[in-house]
């Protein structure tokens, strides 16, 4: 291993432990700013390292940390008073570029911000960088950024995941203990098993996305990455809710993330049989079971279930997500939003914006998307597809309907792979195979570390029933803590 | 299922995205690659999921493609600030080249 790791000099404390040495006094934001600025330079996070910070401020975090000093005392002190908090490039922000990782919206600065980036705020958190990204978030490596690849954490020859292989390399490098990262079919969650970190993805309706540059709107969902289940769970809480500015974010109560259980007595935790496939790497079987042996010594029952239009996930989601990233990333178009390349009149205008602005995935979706939507092929393939969805949906519905509480999988096939490895895109896409349906059905999933294999970190993925991750991030509490040190080694 | 040549120049003109023949080459063979994993999707029985959202026969309401267009609860200039030759007046972006007065 030759990457920045996880030193003993990596962003110390938990969230709760920050605020309250902030709070206490025991030390100034400002100290804990420059704390994750003097990391982010020790691990070099730029572009001349890791590459996983776009844009970063010390200045502005400065005068953030200012700012907070007065809402210290009483109960203006938010819940992440002081804390450090790495936001993925495709989130709007005021004062930042918001570039999506793409030359087409080079040095764009949004004209409002993000309803998650008001919350954090009022929360007391403060921005320490915008995080690298595949182009408008549509990659599992953050190999597909226009402004270059983000290194693996562990081993700059690795990808650390994607599509927010930036902020999940952020925390694991210890450059700030929580981040924001985006979902559309599992780019929290992977690159959160790659590098050794937790990621929440939650349901669907559950986090605004207002301020979220759209990839494919019936999937998309904000989520946070962190160091501990309940490093996630305090952020997650901070930015759950309805919005009036996202008419999908749902007008339901947000529970205590914070509840704790003692036990997983009464508890079923379901294995569904096509998530450990014979080719699954015996390794990271064995890491399940592991896991699900600390369930079992928990007090949980195993019961293994069957999803059985899970072989469908792949072809819908590439069907789905393409098809409406086709229609949404049409307004970059060299009108309203950054590059514009002339030409002649204003067809020849779009088309040389367009090839120039948007990269080959991204491209690459687009043509795929138009494709689907298209004369002639919408029933074949747009229309079969969203049947397809109803029907992993139903698959969902009719398990947690069994009295199953939460599923158990791994979170990816794999472990890290190196750059460059998956030429082929679809190739690319199955690392995938286990994310997407959650993305699919709408529902809340997390990965959490489970243990390494050849010194890569290994994901254990829970899926849970719609608006319920209050239970899902307990049970993963005490998985976590029932693992231990077991989890990173 | 193989896409040809004249059909990614095709919804690369649908997407306006200038495609060189080399990219339109590579994007055929690109795109049939990936569509032919796709074909697993024909094992999806049509007829048990005819209410899936999005299917246009099954439940979601659409008036037929016919007529003279639907009259409008609020005429246009309702929501404009200003009209002129059944256009909307608006502001002019100031990122335009054009220098010629905003109406």
């Amino acid at each position: 291993m030759t990457g920045a790791g996880l030193g003993s000099d990596s962003f110390e404390g938990t969230v709760a432990a920050i605020r309250a040495s902030v709070i206490s006094g025991q030390r100034s934001a400002r100290d804990v700013v420059d704390r994750s600025f003097a990391r982010a330079t020790a691990v070099r996070a730029g572009a001349d390292g890791l590459n996983a910070i776009l844009w970063s401020d010390v200045a502005v975090a400065h005068n953030e940390a200012a700012a907070l000093e007065s809402r210290l005392d009483g109960p203006e002190a938010g819940p992440l008073a002081g804390v450090p908090i790495a936001v993925k490039d495709n989130i709007a922000t005021l004062g930042s570029p918001t570039t999506c990782g793409s030359r087409i919206l080079a040095g764009y600065h949004s004209p409002f911000e993000a309803t998650v980036m008001t919350r954090l705020r009022d929360a007391g958190a403060i921005l320490v960088g915008k995080t690298n990204l595949d182009e408008f978030a549509m990659g599992s490596s953050t190999e597909f950024s226009a402004f270059g690849r983000t290194k693996h954490p562990l081993d700059p020859r690795l990808v650390p995941g994607g599509s927010s292989g930036g902020s999940a390399a952020v925390v694991a490098a210890g450059i700030a203990p929580v981040a924001l990262g985006s979902e559309t079919g599992g780019s929290v969650r992977q690159p959160a098993a790659f590098c050794g970190v937790v990621g929440v993805k939650p349901t669907y309706g559950r986090v605004s996305r207002f301020g979220l540059v759209a990839f494919a709107s019936s999937l998309d969902q904000i989520g946070v990455f962190g160091r501990s289940v309940e490093d996630a769970a305090t952020v997650l809480q901070a930015i759950a809710g309805r919005d009036p500015l996202d008419a999908t974010s749902a007008n339901v109560a947000v529970p205590d993330y914070a509840e704790q259980l003692a036990t997983l007595d009464g508890l079923v935790i379901g294995k569904p049989r096509e998530y450990f496939p014979e080719q699954l790497d015996p390794r990271i079987a064995d890491l399940c079971a592991r896991a699900l042996d600390r369930c079992r010594d928990l007090g949980a029952t195993v019961r293994e279930v069957s999803l059985p239009h899970t072989e469908l996930a792949i072809p819908v989601y590439y069907i789905v997500a393409p098809a409406e990233a086709s229609s949404n990333l049409a307004r970059f178009d060299g009108v309203r939003y950054g590059l514009r390349i002339t030409g002649h009149g204003l067809r020849d205008m779009y088309e040389a914006t367009r090839s120039s602005g948007f990269g080959p995935e991204v491209t690459r979706r687009i043509l795929l998307g138009t494709y689907v939507l298209s004369a002639g092929y919408y029933d074949a393939y747009y229309a079969k597809a969203m049947r397809a969805r109803q029907r992993i949906a139903s698959d969902f519905d009719a398990v947690f309907g069994s009295g199953i509480d939460v599923l158990f999988t791994p979170t990816t096939p794999t472990t890290a792979f190196a750059a460059g490895s998956r030429a082929d895109p679809y190739e690319m896409y199955l690392s995938d195979i286990f994310t997407v349906t959650a993305n699919l059905a709408g529902i809340p999933a997390l990965s959490l570390p489970i243990g390494r294999v050849d010194g890569l970190p290994v994901g254990g993925q829970l899926l849970a029933p719609h608006f319920h991750e209050a239970r899902m991030l307990a049970i993963a509490r005490l998985l976590e803590h029932s693992l231990g040190a077991e989890a990173h080694r | 299922m193989s896409v040809s040549l004249d059909e990614v120049r095709h919804i690369a003109a649908l997407a306006r995205l200038g495609i060189s023949d080399e990219g339109a080459e590579r994007a055929a063979e690109e795109l049939s690659s990936i569509l032919a994993h796709m074909q697993v999707l024909s094992r999806v029985d049509d007829e048990s999921d005819a209410r899936a959202a999005g299917d246009p026969d099954s439940g979601m309401t659409l008036r037929a493609d016919v007529g003279p267009p639907i009259p409008l609860l609020r005429a246009p200039a309702f929501f404009a600030p200003a009209m002129r030759d059944g256009y909307f007046l608006v502001p002019r972006l100031a990122t335009h080249e054009d220098t010629e007065q905003s109406p």
